[in-house]
């Protein structure tokens, strides 16, 4: 009887969360528990016969060395992306962000530009801006004699994660910026001014009075970014599929190859290309919650 | 011949402003970097329009003689009209049934109290920044079970769940601010709860139904995993991405036809971005700061 009244009392509450409750629990909470169900089968996908093996999988990982080879990979691009994009970022936007520069919107536009562009699109442009035979960057370079010969950007596997880094920071660093202008805004002009009277510009204003301010705003954009760097698959699926050899092979490729993509012959494992995401969603997790405290601290820090 | 002085190169550049040396410097190297970014979508358009013996002839930006024939190989041959219809059914789709879903549930997360709230609050939050590799498996396999892996029902479907957790806080942050004043004024009128959302409080929620809407059409233009996966068994259903992404494997050699797909996949969100960009800077800008 309480239950009952209990429903009732918040019936137009429930009624209203239904729809949000029933996509959220499809596509955001289920695939969760399930992959971690997953994660414990031996499993083809093909056909119903699951067998539950327990933590096989996952031992099973720790002495793969194409995981483990694709997960310091996922961190490489990590750690070769996200810095770039936060500090070119921070300096463009503190350019872009003066009142005296009538151009910049036109220029906020342009560095937004591949933003908008689909990733499966950029992938393929440059696939083909970096290629050997008659790209143009190739071209470049000959023309003013940097290299001798063409460089097989992406069929090479020392070339092949810096041309990807260098195409990923291409592709997301207008997005950075414009997180960089929000934070910019709440920095009062008087600041500006009182930095300008004590003759402090450059990268010493942008290290001792903008950052501080904008520390809070720095660790949400650092955390999308991170977040966003081990999203790379589309760009790399579609500039490399993950080679040559395996030499561009991040963590996403590897659960795809494991799970759907047959391309080495062999079958399709969904069980253990399920423990690979969940190990990866794990360290996610804890990256973000890591990143989480930090914050607290940050913010702590300056109220104190 | 002289300019008028509204029209010369140095208003047009630094406006009333007396042009420092800082500034003329400063826009200068902007200037240059902006071409080196622009240059990709340079050379696609151009080598979309050129022919096949040309763009190995290694000629210039400006093409020599324009070939229109690209475009149609691309949009007939290639499908990406058929491949355009099907994101642009995706995208509007999940732009409506993202924006609906989340705005109620940030409504009634942000605003009320009840049992529930705090375990579906942690819930959201905890798996905000999961990955997309690492529930695209549960995600095929359901649509499967559903019936719904081969059509654009379901891809539509998908494409709206696995974005909207970060919708779903920000609305449910926005609306928790708005003054209960305005909410108890309209009760005492006799509005009901459906009709107190609908025609008050959405309506106050315009900022973030902006930002949403745009995250949204940024997300669906540009997904390519989900799609990739649920389209395997049926290319009919492909969307625009994973059009390409195909018509790479399939004919590597057509340069110019793969320049003009490009171009085409790209004008509508372009267009798109350039008549509303002040919204598209605001809403993201607002993602940061909500």
């Amino acid at each position: 009887m309480r239950r009952r009244t209990f429903i009732h009392r918040y019936r137009h509450q429930y009624l209203m969360l239904l729809p949000g409750l029933v996509l959220g629990g499809m596509f955001v909470f289920y695939p969760i528990v399930a992959a971690v169900f997953f994660a414990m089968q031996d499993w083809s996908g093909f056909n119903a016969d699951k067998v539950f093996v327990g933590f096989a999988n996952f031992t099973r990982l720790m002495s793969d060395p194409f995981f483990w080879a694709a997960f310091s990979r996922s961190l490489v691009f990590l750690l070769g992306t996200v810095p770039i994009q936060m500090i070119l970022g921070l300096v463009l936007a503190v350019i872009l962000n003066d009142r005296l520069l009538k151009l910049s919107n036109l220029f906020r536009t342009f560095i937004f530009l591949p933003v908008v562009t689909p990733v499966a699109v950029i992938g393929i442009v440059w696939t083909f801006m970096l290629s050997p035979f008659n790209g143009p960057i190739n071209g470049f370079l000959l023309d003013i004699g940097l290299i001798a010969r063409p460089v097989d950007f992406l069929g090479s596997s020392d070339t092949v994660m810096p041309s990807v880094i260098g195409v990923y920071v291409w592709k997301w660093l207008g997005i950075t910026v414009i997180y960089w202008l929000a934070a910019l805004q709440t920095v009062p002009s008087d600041v500006y001014e009182a930095a300008r009277l004590d003759n402090c510009k450059g990268a010493r204003l942008i290290w001792y009075v903008i950052l501080p301010i904008v520390a809070p705003f720095a660790v949400m954009i650092l955390l999308i970014s991170a977040v966003a760097a081990l999203n790379v698959f589309p760009l790399i699926m579609s500039m490399t599929n993950g080679g040559p050899f395996f030499a561009s092979e991040v963590m996403e490729i590897f659960v795809y190859r494991k799970a759907f993509a047959t391309g080495d012959g062999s079958i399709p494992e969904l069980g253990y290309a399920a423990a690979a995401g969940v190990f990866f969603g794990l360290v996610v997790l804890a990256l973000t919650l890591l990143q989480a405290v930090i914050a607290r601290r940050t913010r702590r820090g300056q109220t104190a | 011949m002289k300019l008028p002085a509204a029209l010369s190169p140095r208003r047009i550049l630094f406006g009333s402003h007396r042009p420092t040396a800082r500034v003329a410097l400063v826009s200068l190297g902007l200037t240059c970097l902006c071409l080196i970014w622009i240059y990709p979508f340079l050379w696609m358009i151009s080598t979309s329009l050129k022919s096949t013996g040309e763009i190995f002839a290694g000629t210039g930006l400006v093409p020599q003689e324009i070939v229109w024939e690209n475009y149609s190989r691309a949009w007939v041959e290639a499908n990406m009209g058929r491949y355009f219809f099907n994101t642009l059914f995706v995208t509007l789709g999940s732009v409506v049934i993202v924006t609906f879903c989340t705005a109620t549930m940030g409504y009634v997360l942000g605003r009320y109290r009840f049992p529930g709230r705090n375990i579906l609050f942690l819930g959201f939050v905890a798996t905000v920044f999961m990955p997309q590799g690492f529930t695209i498996i549960p995600i095929f396999e359901l649509l499967s079970a559903l019936g719904l892996s081969s059509n654009l029902i379901g891809l539509t479907i998908a494409t709206s769940g696995h974005a909207m957790v970060i919708f779903v806080l920000l609305f449910a942050g926005y609306f928790s601010q708005l003054p209960d004043e305005l909410e108890e004024a309209a009760r005492v009128e006799g509005v009901s709860f459906f009709r107190i959302f609908w025609y008050v409080m959405l309506p106050l929620a315009r900022p973030i139904v902006v930002t949403v809407v745009i995250m949204q059409v940024l997300h669906a233009w540009n997904d390519f995993l989900l799609p990739l996966v649920i389209t395997l068994a049926n290319p009919a259903i492909r969307t625009l991405s994973v059009g390409i992404y195909a018509f790479k494997g399939e004919q590597f050699i057509d340069w110019s036809g793969m320049a003009a797909a490009a171009t085409i996949s790209i004008i509508p969100i372009v267009v798109l971005f350039i008549l509303l960009q002040r919204y598209f800077v605001n809403g993201l800008a607002g993602a940061v700061k909500g």
